[in-house]
């Protein structure tokens, strides 16, 4: 049965209906939806806990502590929130943690304002973080999404035991689209092996970060990246529109592949073959996809409320074997349809 | 009486500072670690156990 | 002959990777012998914080995790949310508590989370090769204060155990020291009590440990006693701070 449902609070819903009762997060614009949600719904729950952090530092080493004892945790913040969980995150990571991190992105650096933007997405895919780590990166564009994505993500996190992050500009957060739940979403993952319990009739189970000697960390940092290695290989997620025959293809994510795609719509209209490619998963990057479409494609034209982050990707992907141009917007301005087209045109 | 396990000494000297009938001394030759251990001297040993109270390294068993 | 002293159980054999004379060992034991007392060991997940009690983990025969520098109030109170019914132990020096964990001290104390931390106040960071603590004297020379801390420059120690008493939330706050035996029994006997009221859902436990550091105060242990009774404690009083329900006015 769908409902009408802010992509805030569909989230919030997802999360609970996939058995993840405990939040910990902190008042930031414009993501306070999701932490007033948790707090009206999480007492409500057996076993549920909500706490308003003191900052997104303490918040992100809640969620640590929750995942250590296996149960299920979550944070939302905005981008300066979630710079100040850069450190958690490193540590999640190289603990081996599972988690979901929900940045409603908004306009930076500093403290920028509160508009929608797409300028984390260095600091999600690079790692915002010190060290040698990944995290899984989602990008919904629907609210219907926003609660597939924040399970799938659930899903993921327990299943590599990496902490998993789902990026969504902020006026996704705030727009009501339908979305339907499950009643529930099952946990599919056994964590008895590491979790900590209570060592009662085993030895006691260590979750650390640290490993002093020099071969030591460089066997473990390659355990870590034969794990991302097996993600690249499985977990890629993009969707595309009429990239068959495309001669321009747009790659963009979120609200801006929203835009594009009317903008595909129209220029096949005005006799323009263009496609794109919906980056879901920002990590891992689809650099097969747009590797093979860039074979026929004559040029890429990557969208992004930024100045320019994930067209290094694109441009990565392509390889050369095509030009890819870029068009952004920053401060909060979404590309309309008509900009798009008159940017493409000047490359036609 | 008590016992000490040299090995997990560090030769501190609390327990000989702590020690009310003077029973425990520096020894004068060193442990595996290079260290000068404490040694019982097999005197008059009341087990109050304050050696073992403050031995930083949980290395003095006290015995009644 | 019966053994009357000697290692708890739930401290392992493995040899301290302490310097001589340094406290850290033993309040390990201190809080080894409680949880063995009072029969919480498979209960306990013990944190470990960023310090030279980095590997306190390496010592105990329980549920261990390792957290960032200050953070592990926070980390606490997920662990304890997550499992209310696990006795989570948050051991943390004067830098990871008092300087980058501050915010997560005073807060988890405020919201009186039903956990125990033991504080090891030594006025100075070990680990890193002694550099000023936000709990390092006045006049006390330090690798970052060269000249003695001054004041005019750095302020004044931190009395954390007095700070944290003016919040109603705490069940339970006391600083105790390790120079001789009345307080190393007392030191005890405050971890254990800690212990048993987080075990009894009573609420916030606090305990501030006055600890040696010969290698960075420059001094034999045996010397370091006499420092400890003659520069650290006139400046931080022992005693009990709050012993009350949350919410009391004392």
């Amino acid at each position: 049965m769908k409902v009408l449902m802010k992509g805030n609070e569909a989230i919030g819903e997802a999360a609970i209906r996939a058995g993840c009762t405990l939040y910990f997060g902190y008042p930031i614009t414009p993501q306070n939806e999701i932490p007033e949600y948790m707090s009206r719904r999480l007492p409500t729950i057996p076993g549920g806990a909500y706490i308003q952090a003191e900052t997104e530092v303490a918040a992100i080493n809640m969620v640590y502590g929750a995942a250590c004892t296996g149960r299920r945790a979550f944070t939302s913040s905005s981008s300066p929130g979630v710079s100040l969980m850069m450190e958690g995150l490193s540590y999640l990571a190289g603990a081996e943690l599972p988690c979901l991190v929900v940045n409603m992105m908004r306009g930076g650096p500093g403290l920028g304002n509160i508009n929608p933007e797409q300028a984390d997405y260095f600091q999600a895919v690079k790692g915002g973080g010190h060290g040698s780590y990944r995290l899984i990166v989602l990008a919904p564009w629907s609210v219907q999404e926003m609660a597939d994505l924040t399970v799938l993500g659930l899903d993921l996190a327990d299943k590599y035991r990496n902490p998993v992050m789902l990026v969504a500009e902020g006026n996704l957060g705030q727009m009501m689209e339908p979305v339907e739940f499950q009643d529930s979403y099952p946990q599919p993952y056994d964590k008895s092996g590491w979790s900590l319990t209570g060592a009662k009739g085993r030895k006691g189970h260590l979750i650390t970060s640290i490993y002093l000697e020099a071969d030591d960390m460089e066997r473990y940092i390659h355990k870590l990246y034969a794990k991302y290695a097996e993600i690249e290989q499985t977990e890629v997620r993009f969707e595309e529109f009429q990239t068959d025959d495309a001669d321009v293809i747009i790659v963009a994510y979120g609200i801006v592949s929203r835009v594009s795609r009317i903008v595909v719509e129209t220029l096949r209209e005005q006799g323009v073959k263009a496609g794109l490619i919906r980056p879901i998963t920002l990590w891992p990057f689809p650099k097969d996809v747009i590797r093979r479409r860039a074979a026929h494609a004559r040029f890429f034209l990557t969208c992004e409320m930024s100045m320019g982050q994930m067209v290094e990707d694109v441009m990565l992907s392509v390889n050369g074997l095509c030009p890819v141009h870029f068009y952004g917007r920053s401060g909060g301005n979404v590309p309309s349809p008509a900009e798009i087209i008159a940017e493409i045109r000047t490359h036609l | 009486m008590i016992v000490i396990n040299e090995d997990r000494c560090k030769g501190c000297a609390l327990c000989v500072r702590v020690c009310p009938t003077d029973v425990i001394r520096i020894a004068t030759h060193l442990n595996a670690k290079g260290y000068y251990p404490a040694e019982y001297t097999g005197g008059k040993c009341t087990a109050c156990k304050a050696c073992g109270l403050i031995c930083p390294d949980v290395a003095i068993d006290v015995f009644k | 002959m019966q053994k009357v002293f000697g290692r708890p159980t739930s401290l392992n054999d493995r040899p301290f990777h302490y310097c001589p004379g340094c406290g850290h060992g033993i309040v390990h034991r201190m809080v080894a012998e409680s949880i063995d007392e009072l029969l919480l060991a498979d209960r306990t997940i013990l944190i470990s914080p960023v310090g030279c009690s980095v590997f306190a983990y390496w010592y105990f025969e329980t549920d261990n995790v390792q957290a960032a520098h200050g953070r592990a109030p926070a980390v606490g109170t997920g662990l304890k949310r997550a499992l209310p019914d696990s006795i989570v132990i948050s051991y943390q020096g004067d830098g990871d508590l008092a300087s980058s964990g501050m915010a997560e001290i005073v807060h988890a104390a405020a919201r009186g989370e039903n956990f125990t931390v033991v504080f090891i106040n030594n006025a100075i960071y070990g680990m890193t090769g002694g550099q000023m603590a936000p709990t390092t004297l006045i006049g006390q020379t330090s690798s970052t204060s060269p000249y003695g801390r001054d004041p005019g420059f750095a302020g004044y120690p931190i009395h954390v155990s007095e700070m944290l008493a003016t919040l109603k939330a705490p069940r339970y706050i006391e600083r105790t020291a390790l120079n001789n035996v009345v307080n190393l029994t007392r030191t005890k006997r405050a971890v254990r009590k800690a212990l048993d009221l987080q075990a009894k859902g009573e609420g916030f436990t606090f305990v501030e440990v006055l600890s040696m550091c010969p290698t960075q105060w420059g001094v034999e242990p045996t010397e370091s006693i006499e420092w400890l009774e003659t520069r650290l404690m006139p400046e931080f009083p022992l005693g009990v701070f709050r012993d009350a329900r949350p919410g009391e006015v004392t």
